[in-house]
């Protein structure tokens, strides 16, 4: 099954996909890196969302050329109630950007305490996103995905669709200390994919999660929605990392305009909301 | 014996890892063991005092060796003893040794803890430095001996500036005659591991850390370090390599059938031992490997084999 998966993302991706990213990381003998990413447990794991990607999503894809190599932060707004936007942008660069890219994002603190999600995750090479395992990643020149809207972001109701929430300053300490370029990045279609119209606050405490939103159709299946991904000019900061955070809001609020333009932008250039 | 060879105290010296670190060291040093335990194996020119680190006698012995260094390594670790004996043994044998090495002139003092004090948490970074807090007890609170141990190394820099002190904090030790949780769970051949969870995992061979006590003892040395082996690798692995067939059985189940069957003398490990099966609680050894150019000599197939006896 493994090898049948693996085979459907390369028919897809490209065959050569595994020699585009052989040796993008340190793997030991039992092909795995430190953080517990695997080649090959992800060439056959992101099969569906590679599937996602080409005919669910439809996803068209707007100025990834302009990531730059080595070490970036990939700041995006967050929507959608399922983390689909974080899939995509992943699956863009991997099959999209020229070298390919593996990128890591960085997840909620409970996620590695849900069984076979954390596996997966970690094995596809998502870390929990502690400012340490941040900074470690980006001394070691990878490519990092962070959503600084946070659950805020994910889990908004469909009358606040493309409203951005407030931004944490986490990434911009961390694009500071470690002399990091800044992509803003704008996902437009995720806020349609499942119109959240009520968080049932007892219903996630009973389940542990941080939220549950519901549809009217129940459950957040993400429909069919068309997906553009935006992304921008990379943004260089310079500065001291331990500031005053009104400092740090002042770079903070210039990545989050950039993101606010691309989103307008992109939903100016839309037709419709399902191709 | 010329008077030029270093003398260095080890406790501990009759368990496994006493006996690596004589093996290695009794050439080139003068290695005086304090142990309430019999040494087998005593290499000649070691020798051997079978006495309890805590009692007065530990201070005969630095009295009349007057020893440049200690290894310190007398700490044990086993969840069916009290906590009272546990505490009594851990904290007061390293008090004892602290103040004999403050009193009698001792030079060097190099102490083992373990990585374990950190504590395995869904919470944990990745890779976890000497600055890290010491979170084990907050979970499992009968391991709040080992971190007090390795507190009172942290109060004795302090008080003993000019007493080179190392604090060694090695990942999980594994080797063929070590009788400890991680080894003694490696060896089961049908483990329990937690559906779904398949945490990354550091080993370090008993031998390797042997040579890290003993290159602890250069001249100059001093600090908290951790010890890494050779990488880190997925627990399931581990055991694909070791040939086991390991259980997978649900974490919420596995928590209280694991209560009921230690309770009952059933299994020897307590349950909270789960969490190391289940979260991450990796370190980051760079700042000793910088240091001191480490590389340890056993590989992570021959690590891991090593519980088998091989």
């Amino acid at each position: 099954m493994k090898q049948g998966l693996r085979k459907w993302t390369q028919s897809m991706a490209g065959d050569d996909l595994d020699q585009r990213l052989q040796g993008s990381r340190p793997e030991n003998e039992y092909g795995v890196d430190p953080f517990g990413f695997s080649l090959d447990y992800a060439l056959s794991a992101i099969g569906p969302f590679v599937w996602l990607y080409k005919h669910y999503f439809r996803v068209d894809t707007f100025g990834i050329e302009k990531v730059p190599a080595g070490r970036v932060l990939l700041i995006s707004n967050h929507s959608g109630q399922l983390p689909v936007d974080g899939a995509m942008i992943g699956v863009a660069m991997l099959t999209e950007a020229k070298p390919a890219r593996v990128i890591r994002s960085m997840v909620e603190k409970w996620v590695p305490s849900l069984p076979f999600i954390s596996t997966f995750f970690a094995r596809v090479g998502q870390i929990v996103g502690t400012p340490e395992n941040c900074r470690r990643l980006l001394e070691k020149d990878e490519a990092i995905l962070v959503f600084p809207e946070g659950i805020k972001g994910i889990s908004k109701l469909y009358p606040q669709r493309y409203q951005l929430q407030e931004f944490g300053l986490g990434f911009m300490r961390l694009a500071l200390e470690t002399n990091t370029p800044i992509i803003p990045i704008a996902v437009i279609g995720g806020e349609e994919q499942a119109p959240a119209v009520v968080n049932v606050k007892p219903l996630a405490k009973l389940l542990g999660f941080p939220v549950m939103p519901l549809t009217p159709y129940g459950a957040p299946f993400p429909l069919p929605v068309k997906y553009r991904l935006y992304f921008g000019d990379p943004l260089y900061f310079t500065g001291r990392a331990d500031d005053d955070d009104s400092e740090l809001e002042k770079k903070v609020k210039v990545v989050r305009a950039a993101i606010q333009t691309m989103i307008e932008q992109g939903l100016k250039e839309r037709k419709a909301v399902f191709w | 014996m010329s008077e030029t060879r270093l003398k260095v105290v080890v406790t501990g010296i009759a368990g496994n890892l006493g006996r690596v670190v004589a093996k290695l060291l009794h050439r080139e040093a003068h290695v005086i063991g304090i142990d309430r335990r019999p040494f087998v194996g005593r290499p000649k020119d070691v020798d051997h005092y079978q006495v309890d680190v805590r009692k007065k006698k530990t201070d005969e012995v630095f009295r009349r060796h007057r020893p440049d260094a200690v290894i310190h390594m007398g700490i044990m670790h086993d969840p069916r003893m009290s906590a009272e004996d546990h505490h009594s043994f851990n904290v007061l044998g390293t008090m004892k040794v602290l103040e004999c090495a403050a009193k009698y002139g001792v030079k060097k003092v190099v102490m083992l803890s373990s990585a374990n004090v950190y504590g395995p948490s869904p919470e944990n970074s990745n890779f976890l430095t000497e600055d890290a807090p010491l979170m084990a007890a907050s979970r499992f609170p009968s391991v709040r001996d080992l971190i007090e141990v390795d507190m009172l190394a942290h109060g004795f820099f302090w008080r003993h500036p000019e007493i080179e002190t190392v604090l060694l904090r090695p990942v999980h030790i594994v080797g063929a005659a070590i009788k400890n949780a991680p080894s003694n769970y490696l060896r089961l051949a049908r483990p329990w591991v937690m559906a779904g969870f398949d945490p990354m995992v550091q080993f370090i061979h008993t031998e390797d850390v042997g040579r890290a006590m003993i290159e602890a003892l250069r001249a100059g040395r001093k600090g908290v370090y951790n010890v890494v082996g050779p990488g880190e690798v997925p627990l399931s692995k581990v055991f694909k390599e070791l040939g086991h067939q390991p259980i997978a059985l649900p974490h919420l189940l596995a928590r209280p059938l694991l209560r009921t069957l230690f309770k009952y003398r059933l299994a020897s490990y307590p349950p909270e031992e789960l969490d190391h099966i289940q979260f991450l609680c990796m370190v980051d050894g760079s700042r000793w490997t910088q240091e001191t150019g480490w590389k340890p000599q056993h590989s992570m197939r021959e690590t891991l084999r090593s519980v088998l006896g091989e």
